[in-house]
């Protein structure tokens, strides 16, 4: 484990651990199969406070520091993918409340989710994904309000969210700088959720279509200024970045765990596979590998932690433990042969909750983007 | 209620080795944990202080480092906690830690207020003797139950399910009492990521022989009747060979060939 916590730390993480062990996992296999949302087991999550990590102490959260955030998060993936991207999707939400809002609208948002509810962030839409210039939903002021139409895909936690941040044009000519962030209460009128989604992995979450229609909120629920919004995005996805990443190293994480207790119980010739040199190089590459990722997650947060640059290294850290995940569950699968592509076996669900790593909170073509114009300027 | 747990700081035996050539514990590496019995008697207790008000104190006999266990059980709901802890105390049997503990206690009820019930976990997984807690309440004079699976309170009024081989008793007694709790349908709540943040930051008292009116001769090893003469490792019984054929037919003759094919008969 490269996470180098103290004491106090470890005993948070040790919790989760325990938690996620005891009370979830003995759950994941059905969860995967049918596509159900767990949401008992999510309550049992929010009555720990695991919906809430981030927010600052004085908003009633947990004010945990974002390595041992970082360290909870994979240690929730090792058990499930899914069920980690959905709580940390709420600090996804939070984000940008904390970024641009002021200590009312922290405070507004902090009360919905303290007591146990989801939170969603909702940037992308059918025609703009990669291109956030292209949102079409709009945000009209009216008088002290704002009206808001349109409709946003594939939301983490859409279905089932009492807050969303929701990222319109308030200026369509502007493009990107016409885009701003928006707090909407659930309650508002006018909110659907359109299509769940049916994945091919992290099916322990849930991810819908939301549709805003004539959605009318005070114009107090603006997050910083009109046209901030891309700015907001960004800043929100640079820094949740490594956390994605922290996700990802915990499915590579159990790939390797699977394939350990396999490779040392599996007997062929006479003796263990483990013995063979042939998987043992696989098992420490895949360890190199994984351990390499994890350190591009914690290096990305040390630079959050001492406030310095760290788009380019939250960029490294998303795109590199996905493409980790993905390699590592390909290569647990391999281990496993014929089981690992059974279904009774838990590594052929690894790589499909891999997969997403590479695509969801920008494309690692998106991250590579990023890097390389850290290059070039 | 003014409750006090007693609770043990214990290596977690499911994943204990012993070493072959010494017979002793290796302890190197194992992770420490909460005994588990001890973790019910502090749900018991967090519960009966949730119905009848009051006050959970836990208290731990043994080195700096099994403050971990007390802070626990801070995380899950204890008020207080406190650890004994004296070079004088090392090496003691269950006789000279339940002196010890029994002491402490009389101490801390000096200083504050009487407990009304002491709870303990039946045994400590490591030691698995269950001599502490009876042991207690015979240096404190104090009326006993064992083998608690519940406790309902009704004023000074106590009334104990206590768990026998094939039944369970029905026993009323009155406060101050001394009950060591099993496995019940209680497991200890989980904390929360708050509730444990705020145990890590507790500072909790330690309390040495200074503090005490003790006997030094009565603890650690000059203490301690108990001698340990020998360990060793059982010899592991092989598990059998089940059969269980369609008919009986079929069973006896899987049973005379397996006989036959092992040159038994």
């Amino acid at each position: 484990m490269g996470y180098i916590l103290n004491e106090e730390q470890n005993s948070l993480v040790e919790m989760v651990k325990e938690f996620m062990t005891n009370e979830v996992k003995p759950h994941v296999a059905k969860f995967d199969i049918t596509g159900e949302f767990p949401r008992d087991l999510y309550e049992k999550a929010f009555e720990m406070g695991l919906h809430c990590l981030e927010i600052p102490e004085e908003f009633g959260g947990g004010g945990v520091d974002y390595l041992t955030a970082a360290a909870i998060y994979e240690e929730m993936a090792k058990i499930d993918a899914g069920f980690s991207t959905g709580l940390c999707a709420i600090s996804l939400a939070l984000k940008p409340v904390l970024i641009a809002g002021t200590a009312q609208q922290k405070k507004l948002f902090s009360d919905i989710i303290v007591p146990g509810a989801f939170g969603a962030f909702c940037l992308t839409e059918p025609n703009a994904g990669s291109d956030a210039g292209s949102v079409r939903t709009t945000a009209v002021r009216d008088g002290d309000d704002y009206i808001i139409n349109g409709g946003k895909c594939f939301i983490t936690n859409g279905g089932v969210s009492d807050v969303y941040v929701v990222f319109a044009s308030t200026d369509k000519s502007k493009g990107l700088k016409g885009l701003t962030a928006f707090i909407v209460e659930r309650s508002r009128n006018g909110i659907t959720v359109g299509k769940e989604e049916n994945k091919m992995g992290i099916r322990l979450s849930n991810t819908t279509e939301v549709v805003f229609e004539d959605v009318r909120i005070p114009a107090t629920n603006l997050l910083g200024k009109e046209g901030d919004g891309f700015k907001i995005a960004m800043k929100t996805l640079d820094l949740s970045r490594p956390f994605i990443g922290a996700i990802a190293v915990g499915v590579a994480q159990r790939a390797i765990d699977e394939s350990v207790k396999y490779s040392k119980q599996r007997i062929q010739f006479g003796k263990s596979i483990a013995e063979f040199q042939a998987i043992q190089f696989k098992l420490a590459d895949m360890d190199i590998e994984t351990e390499a990722a994890r350190q591009t997650v914690v290096h990305a947060i040390q630079l959050i932690l001492a406030k310095k640059p760290y788009s380019r290294e939250a960029a490294i850290a998303k795109c590199f433990a996905g493409d980790v995940a993905v390699k590592v569950a390909l290569d647990a699968i391999q281990i496993l042969g014929g089981y690992g592509y059974s279904r009774d076996y838990p590594v052929e669900k690894l790589l499909r909750d891999a997969k997403i790593f590479q695509i969801f909170e920008g494309t690692n073509q998106i991250q590579r983007v990023i890097v390389a114009g850290h290059l070039l300027k | 209620m003014n409750i006090l747990v007693c609770v043990k700081q214990v290596p977690d035996t499911t994943e204990i080795k012993i070493d072959p050539i010494t017979n002793t514990l290796i302890r190197a590496g194992v992770p420490s944990i909460l005994n588990p019995f001890d973790a019910y008697a502090l749900e018991l207790a967090i519960r009966i202080k949730e119905t009848n008000g009051g006050l959970v104190t836990v208290l731990t006999m043994g080195p700096d480092q099994a403050k971990s266990a007390l802070k626990e059980c801070l995380s899950a709901g204890a008020d207080k906690a406190i650890l004994v802890s004296d070079r004088a105390f090392g090496g003691s049997d269950t006789l000279a830690t339940s002196y010890i503990l029994s002491t402490t206690i009389k101490a801390i009820e000096n200083k504050t207020e009487n407990f009304d019930l002491i709870l303990c976990g039946k045994q400590a997984i490591d030691g698995d003797t269950g001599q502490v807690g009876p042991e207690i309440a015979e240096h404190l004079g104090y009326g006993q139950v064992t083998y608690a699976a519940d406790i309902t309170v009704d004023g000074e009024n106590l009334r104990v399910k206590r768990e026998n081989e094939d039944h369970y008793e029905i026993i009323e007694t009155q406060i101050p009492a001394v009950i060591t709790v099993i496995k019940t349908a209680y497991e200890l709540r989980y904390a929360t990521i708050k509730s444990k943040m705020a145990a890590n930051k507790i500072q909790i008292p330690t309390m040495t022989s200074i503090d005490l009116v003790i006997d030094l001769e009565r603890t650690g090893l000059k203490g301690s009747p108990t001698k340990v003469k020998k360990t060793f490792i059982p010899q592991l019984k092989k598990s059998g060979i089940k059969i269980k054929e369609e008919t009986v037919r079929e069973s006896v003759l899987k049973l005379i060939s397996l006989l036959s094919d092992a040159t038994l008969i």
